[in-house]
């Protein structure tokens, strides 16, 4: 590519491919999946602002409640006759499959952007592959893959033109993260070639053949065995001018722009004798490689597939040189089973068809998979390969295959890359803004400059503490680099702490420059690095620069945010550009960035651009590394043999070198892991005050992360206790005589500090003093270990004597979800955790995907975990959309075993001779067993005794009946299914499912958390979103009310339904949760779960579910279908009629003062509107009430006083 | 006969003293009509805080930046960027030209700055707005212990100097009587360029709630009688210090106006008793405040004004006397 100034922009693939799409679509269909679904929020914002298409209409964007629903819009849309598109990957690309065969099957041009993602199998993976595009193939739908972010937007239009003139749909594929998520400079096309591109007279027949009264026709017919199969054969024309349309388009576009496609593209060697084939951003090294080979004479080339449906077979063999040799087709994807996978059947079926006689050798292999990176290193392995006298067919690369021994061995020290292209790495903080900062580094690097430029961005799988890791470079031609950079001229670090746990080193070349962002001075740092750090500094001779970048920030009234001073760092030493240009660019780039946010911002960032520079000082570096300060190990001693020998390799970003054999064969892994792995996230951490606590159990309750743990004991168990180990008299009198001790985990505590907001032990002396306080962690940390490791090897009390449904009792209970990496101070963990303490030792959870499948799911450790039986939950998650019924699966299979085993017993008791030895006393165990009362949990244990006694008496009986029994028999104890998922997936994917599991009347407990958005993806709008909230995809504010889920589950009768929120009734809380797991019939308890999507400190989490509460927005109410109850008035308000108007709630909240704020008049009016919702609604629930009652004890709550109320109503008045 | 209310203040020809003062009624179109229906004489729109824009601004970027890159999946933050904020002063700008376009009344601009450049652009702003006056409402509480009271006082001279600096329309400056010798600032002010003081301003105070055991700001409405301290001071500065004078504070009924006025208000300024009684109250304050003067044969107001100030009363101690001195000997038999 040729780098012309005018026309070029440095942005991502999925801005690249929305650009076009948003560009000449009339209706956009959406649905959020990562990583896809900025697609559609650009497409949206876009059609929000009023950006028109290349006829000047807005686009309509409408979001729908799932993939299939937006597939479904699609092909209407497509049918009356719009030009239409949609945005998807993985699963979503599954579930639009039914209507991609009908919108082929109809020959309906369309495009459907991919951002090609892996599809869940063993594990769900959010990262790049080709096995969601593969599923795809039979469809109908052509298929173009784009393997940089310039063909993303290129080949995005090649797509959208060649579509109208073949009418065969298209599938525009790019690789997830690769290209979606990389930063890169590219040309953009205007709307004159796009407009040129775009066929006015097929546009024109499209509309034509539109559905219409006006030219009725009928489409979708159903046929007969005696006409079906031609008039498939019917489009076959079509099919068979794909290729050559999508040639002309390819000649079209490079006749107006002077980049040039093939349906094939060769690089390298003319008389190349070993050919790579390959598509997507794979193809970025393997160019890379080829062109250096070739330079120096060897006969290699690459030929990159674009057009692969139809796959032009003659074009294929046309675009090989003659003189191959050899051929390795690498696939990005995984057809178990299958002699090959796809493209490599495809290649071996071309050249068998094409050169029956002279077909070279060919070789397949899978890269890539998930993401993983596809390096230089690795191409070279794979020629060597192809060098071999006996090739290896069916080769992975770029893992260690040490079970089937597919792997080809990689020597990575055999590529360097380039000095011509600088190179720069820069870990950071997840959300401390490193990443912005980078993404506005290489706009204007790649802007302002002659250089080519390209930004990709690394993050860890955990939301709070999370590390972020961006690898910028910046050269003269343009970059195919599409991996990690290996040896970086700069690396940042722009977080201190980072050097005790990772190593930030690993990139810096020898004679690079290395930036701390340090609280201590050149003379000062020294001292405070790891030995590691210090070494390595010396070692490579790096230059070291600090600059403390918070008291910059600080200064320049921008608190925490050191983005902007490192960034200005970054430019001073990197020499990319002038200093002087530098500064006026990264000025530029903030004013334009944050240009709508007011003076005041820019005007800070300024001020801390111009601080920034003095701020930074090159550090003295000693000869000898003098630390004796290691860094941070974040495992444990004692962890068990898997967590050593793989977790471990994970959380310390080893993971890659782990080898096949090292990994479960079925995605099966124990729980209980989290614990071993330390992060140490927090700077202060919550210290307890037991001379005025009042043991009430909240700060264990609402803390997020089972970090504060609460215990009671004999006071004999404190001999041996550490010095420094704090206990109270327990002042319950149900256990006299005993001790508590509240403690914190100082390792694991995140520091989110809503233990400390919900603590009501107010000291008498200091108000500001409570039963616990936040201190820094430093101060505490050795003492706190010590405690915490004392603390978790006193005994659990037995689960017996707890009353489990108060807020103490249940505290009381070992907590069996710990340590997650959910964000600090998550409004959804509250909930799972106590889930797991009041009934974590006999649940299954079904989990959709989600945060709760992110926090509990997702490697290297999970927060389930076990007690010290070994019991704990058992937990799954099978999808996005299914997860209601993958939990009645669940019930189905414990029911029916359970029932099979009592038969069996049955039946065993009656043929049990009493004076057998072996199955003397079964009729009685039997009677005793098959009897039981399990409705509490002293009969689950003892069940559990009963059963275990069976159980060791079998092993006896030597029978087919007892050998049968044998396999069930735990299943004589009661179990329970907790189906757990966000709103996302209850109100709107997994809402068809839901409905469904809940009328089918059996047992299961649904727990929603309810977020109000699709928090994991990012915030998008569902339809549990409030009225007046801002979100994505309702830039302009909600402004249709949220779905009352609970009322539509309550029209069923037999559903137990409670609508929760902690920070307003805890024990309202406690109770529903006992409630529910006790009705024999489904369960549903929405609880109310604030997100960092709301725009609160989330310290405060529980202060404003309260106010949810106070304000009527959440009413806390219990249903108990009519069975359970004895006066036939199951419906029970737990909440005080509204004491605070919602606007009083609202504005304190971004979510609405934003829209407040932004468009005031329109606020108010959805405000308004959603006051008159929440008194409709209590009116409506008040009759339900049928008799007004009381609301539920709590003293947290207290009953509305007319004082208050009357305040609200002035208040109220006033504000309108 | 009828009196002539006629009055000027800060050099406004205004019809009768009565001016609606700083409140959500003065900030909002609809109701700054329904005063004017209602007969006020001017309006101060409601002060444009530069604290409050620093906060909203920053905490609209916060907001936005919250949260971005967490995570993978949510790399671009949770809110949708939007297109604009309104954190800036464009909001109020737009609302003063609206007033200032909509009413025959003046519009008085109200402004309280937390930095000598925020002073003065936003000054600035406004007067090119079309703000007939500007009053700068200074809110300062030296918390420090360590700032006395010359150091406070130079503050104020020194804002008020830069803004008049520059700014050519009328200047007042409202400010709170808790300075050690509230005259010799009042006169220090008018030297460095106050057209008219505004006395005085009440604060947000702070308030402990009992059963959380937290400071609340409490803002309590006026109460009816509540005059006396402004009546002390314009008494006292009237005709001493070469600048209008404004009372504010506690001002209910005509009764209290007229006691103003007698003591050398050139115009009287209400909120409490609008907000209370809604905008329609001055068509009542005004009508009682006509009765009083035409009743006495007044000529007008310019006649009455400052009748009972401290250089035109017979007891001029009576305004500088304690409460204490004042209720003994009032009990005295030998008085």
């Amino acid at each position: 590519m040729t780098k012309t100034r005018y026309g070029v922009a440095t942005i991502d693939g999925n801005e690249a491919a929305a650009r076009i799409a948003h560009k000449v679509s009339e209706v956009i269909a959406i649905y959020p999946i990562t990583p896809a679904s900025a697609m559609g929020e650009l497409a949206d914002a876009w059609s929000a602002d009023g950006v028109v298409n290349l006829w000047g209409a807005v686009p309509e964007v409408i979001e729908m409640q799932s993939e299939a629903g937006a597939a479904g819009t699609l092909h209407g849309a497509l049918q009356t006759g719009a030009l239409a598109t949609t945005f998807t990957a993985s699963q979503g690309l599954l579930l639009m499959l039914p209507n991609m065969y009908k919108i082929a099957g109809e020959l309906t041009p369309a495009v459907i952007h991919v951002a090609a993602r892996a599809i869940a199998t063993h594990a769900l993976s959010i990262f790049g592959d080709h096995s969601d595009v593969m599923a795809a193939r039979p469809t109908g739908f052509a298929m173009l893959s784009s393997s940089t972010v310039q063909e993303a937007h290129d080949l995005a239009l090649v797509a959208h033109a060649a579509t109208l003139r073949a009418r065969v749909p298209f599938l525009h594929f790019f690789d997830g993260f690769r290209t979606s998520h990389e930063v890169a400079t590219i040309a953009l096309l205007d709307e004159d070639v796009i407009g040129s591109m775009i066929d006015d007279d097929a546009v024109a027949a499209h509309r034509e053949r539109a559905l219409h009264p006006a030219r009725p026709v009928l489409r979708g017919s159903a046929q007969n065995p005696d006409v079906f199969f031609q008039a498939r054969e019917a489009s076959n024309p079509y099919y068979l001018a794909v290729p050559g349309l999508v040639q002309a388009e390819m000649d079209r576009l490079a006749a107006l722009t002077g980049r040039q496609y093939h349906l094939f593209d060769y690089w390298g060697a003319p008389d190349a004798e070993r050919v790579i084939v390959l598509m997507g951003s794979g193809a970025g090294p393997a160019r890379e490689v080829v062109a250096r080979l070739a330079a120096n004479g060897e006969k290699v080339g690459v030929l990159v597939v674009r057009l692969y449906r139809p796959f032009g077979t003659a074009e294929f063999v046309a675009a090989l040189p003659v003189t191959t040799r050899s051929v390795a087709v690498l696939d990005r994807t995984k057809e178990p089973g299958a002699v090959g996978e796809p493209l490599y059947t495809d290649v071996v079926t071309a050249l068998v068809e094409q050169c029956p006689e002279m077909a070279p050798r060919v070789i397949g292999g899978r890269f890539g998979l998930a993401s993983k990176e596809f390096t230089p290193a690795m191409v070279l392995a794979v020629f060597d390969e192809l060098a071999a006298p006996q090739p290896r067919n069916h080769f992975t690369v770029g893992i260690t295959d040490d079970v089937t021994h597919t792997s080809l061995a990689v020597d990575r020290s055999r590529w360097q890359e380039p000095d011509s292209v600088k190179r720069a790495v820069f870990y950071g903080l997840g959300a401390d803004g490193t990443i912005g900062a980078n993404k506005n580094s290489v706009k204007i690097i790649g802007d302002e400059t002659e250089l080519h430029a390209q930004g990709y961005f690394v993050y860890d799988s955990k939301k709070s503490g999370s590390m972020t890791i961006s690898h910028l470079r910046f050269g003269p031609d343009e970059i195919l680099s599409s991996y990690l950079i290996g040896e970086a001229d700069f690396v940042a670090c722009h977080q201190f702490g980072f050097l005790e746990r990772v190593d930030v080193l690993r990139e810096a070349r020898h004679g690079g420059t290395f930036l701390l962002n340090s609280p201590y001075g050149p003379d000062k740092v020294w001292e405070q690095l790891p030995v590691e750090v210090q070494q390595t500094i010396i070692d490579r001779r790096l230059r070291f620069w600090v600059v403390d970048g918070a008291r910059v920030a600080r200064e320049s009234g921008l608190g925490g945010r050191i983005n902007t001073v490192l960034q200005t760092c970054f430019f001073a030493l990197s020499g990319v550009l002038e200093r002087d240009v530098a500064i006026a660019a990264i000025k530029a780039a903030i004013a334009k960035t944050y240009g709508r946010r007011g003076d005041v911002v820019l005007q800070r960032n300024f001020d801390a651009v111009d601080a920034s520079v003095a701020a930074m000082h090159e550090a003295t570096v000693p000869a000898s590394a003098t630390a004796r300060r290691h860094r941070f190990s974040m495992l444990t001693a004692g962890a068990p043999d898997f967590v050593t020998r793989v977790t471990a390799m994970m959380f310390a970003g080893d993971g890659d070198l782990l080898p096949v054999s090292a990994m479960p064969v079925d995605g099966t892994l124990p729980t209980g892991t989290a614990r071993w792995e330390k992060r140490s996230i927090a700077d202060e951490i919550p210290i307890w005050d037991p001379s005025i606590c009042i043991d009430c159990g909240r700060c264990a309750l609402v803390c997020p992360h089972a970090a504060i743990r609460m215990k009671v004991y004999e006071p004999s168990a404190l001999v041996g206790a550490p010095n420094g180990f704090v206990s109270k008299e327990w002042g319950d009198k149900d256990l006299p005589g005993h001790k508590m001790t509240i403690q914190v985990a100082p390792d694991d505590c995140t520091g989110c500090g809503v233990c400390v907001n919900i603590c009501p032990a107010k000291s008498k002396e200091q108000v500001k003093h409570r039963a616990i306080d936040m201190a820094p962690k430093l101060d505490h940390l050795e003492r706190e270990r010590t405690n915490f490791d004392w603390f978790m090897m006193l005994p659990e009390l037995n689960r017996r004597a707890l009353k489990l449904d108060s807020i103490k009792g249940s505290q009381l209970a070992q907590p069996l979800f710990e340590f997650s990496g959910a964000c600090s101070g998550c409004g959804e963990t509250p909930y799972v955790k106590l889930l797991s303490q009041l009934f974590g030792d006999r649940i299954l959870v079904a989990n959709a995907t989600g945060c709760s499948s992110i926090y509990g799911g997702n490697l290297p450790t999970t927060p389930w975990t076990v007690d010290a039986t070994g019991r704990g939950p058992a937990w799954a998650n099978s999808l996005f959309e299914d997860n209601a019924e993958f939990g009645l699966g669940m019930r189905l299979a414990l029911d029916a075993q359970r029932s099979e085993a009592r038969r069996l017993l049955a039946d065993l008791a009656a043929v049990a001779d009493p004076d057998d030895v072996a199955t003397s006393g079964i009729t009685e165990l039997a009677s005793a067993i098959l009897d039981a009362d399990q409705s509490t949990e002293a009969g689950i244990i003892d069940q559990r005794e009963l059963v275990a006694a069976l159980a060791a008496r079998l092993a006896n009986i030597d029978s087919p009946m007892s050998r049968r029994l044998a396999t069930m028999v735990d299943h004589l104890v009661r179990s329970g299914v907790w189906i757990v998922g966000g709103d996302g997936w209850a109100y709107d994917i997994g809402f068809g499912g839901l409905d469904h599991v809940l009328a089918s009347g059996r047992d299961v407990n649904v727990l929603v958390l309810d977020t109000e958005v699709y928090s994991n993806t990012g915030g998008q709008t569902s339809k549990a979103t409030p009225r007046g909230a801002i979100a994505k995809f309702s830039a302009s504010g909600k402004t249709t009310g949220k779905k009352d889920l609970g009322q539509i589950a309550m029209a069923y009768g037999n559903v137990y339904v409670a609508q929760v929120a902690m920070g307003a009734n805890m024990t309202q809380v406690v109770k529903a949760f006992t409630e529910a797991e006790a009705h024999p019939g489904p369960s549903l308890i929405i609880a109310y779960s604030p997100c960092i999507a709301h725009g609160i400190d989330m310290a405060e989490q529980m202060a404003h579910q309260k106010m949810a509460a106070d304000s009527g927005y959440w009413p806390l109410y219990r249903y108990q279908p009519a069975a359970d109850i004895a006066d036939g008035h199951g419906f029970q308000l737990d909440s005080g009629k509204p004491k605070i108007p919602f606007r009083t709630f609202a504005t304190s909240e971004a979510r609405f003062a934003m829209l407040a704020r932004s468009h005031p008049e329109l606020a108010d009016g959805l405000l308004a509107q959603a006051q008159h919702d929440i008194d409709n609604r209590w009116q409506l629930y008040e009759q339900m009430v049928g008799l007004h009652r009381t609301a539920m004890a709590d003293d947290t709550d207290t009953e509305a006083e007319t004082e208050a109320e009357t305040k609200a109503r002035i208040d109220r008045t006033v504000e309108q | 006969m009828t009196t002539d209310l006629r009055t000027r203040y800060l050099g406004l020809d205004l019809a009768h003293p009565l001016v609606a003062s700083a409140s959500p009624l003065t900030g909002n179109i609809d109701t700054l009509l329904a005063l004017q229906q209602a007969g006020v004489a001017a309006v101060v729109m409601p002060s444009l805080f530069e604290e409050q824009i620093e906060h909203d601004a920053m905490a609209a970027h916060h907001a936005i930046e919250f949260g971005a890159e967490l995570s993978p999946e949510s790399s671009g933050g949770y809110f949708p960027e939007l297109d604009r904020y309104n954190t800036g002063p464009e909001h109020y700008v737009e609302m003063l030209r609206q007033a200032r376009n909509e009413l025959r009344v003046p519009v008085i601009a109200s402004l309280n700055g937390t930095t000598v450049g925020g002073w003065t652009r936003y000054a600035q702003l406004l007067a090119d707005a079309g703000a007939d006056a500007l009053e700068l409402n200074v809110y300062l509480v030296a918390a420090d212990v360590t700032m006395n009271s010359m150091s406070v006082e130079a503050q104020y001279v020194r804002l008020v100097e830069s803004v008049r600096a520059t700014i050519d329309i009328p200047l007042a400056v409202k400010i709170g009587p808790y300075f050690s010798s509230v005259g010799a600032m009042a006169q220090r002010l008018v030297d460095a360029g106050a057209d008219g003081l505004v006395l005085f301003n009440r604060f947000y105070l702070p308030d402990i709630d009992l059963d959380e055991l937290d400071v609340v700001p409490h803002l309590t409405l006026s109460s009816p009688g509540s005059i006396q301290l402004p009546l002390r001071w314009i008494a006292i500065l009237h005709n001493r210090i070469n600048a209008s004078l404004a009372a504010s504070s506690g001002v209910h009924d005509a009764t209290d106006a007229v006691k103003l006025i007698l003591a050398g208000a050139d115009a009287v300024m209400m909120t409490s008793a609008l907000l209370m009684h809604g905008p329609e109250h001055v068509t009542t304050v005004l009508a009682g405040l006509q009765r009083w003067f035409n009743d006495r044969d007044y000529l007008s107001v310019a006649q009455a004004k400052g009748s009972v100030s401290q250089l035109h009363t017979p007891d001029p101690v009576a305004f500088e006397r304690s409460n204490y001195m004042h209720a003994l000997t009032s009990y005295s038999p030998s008085h």
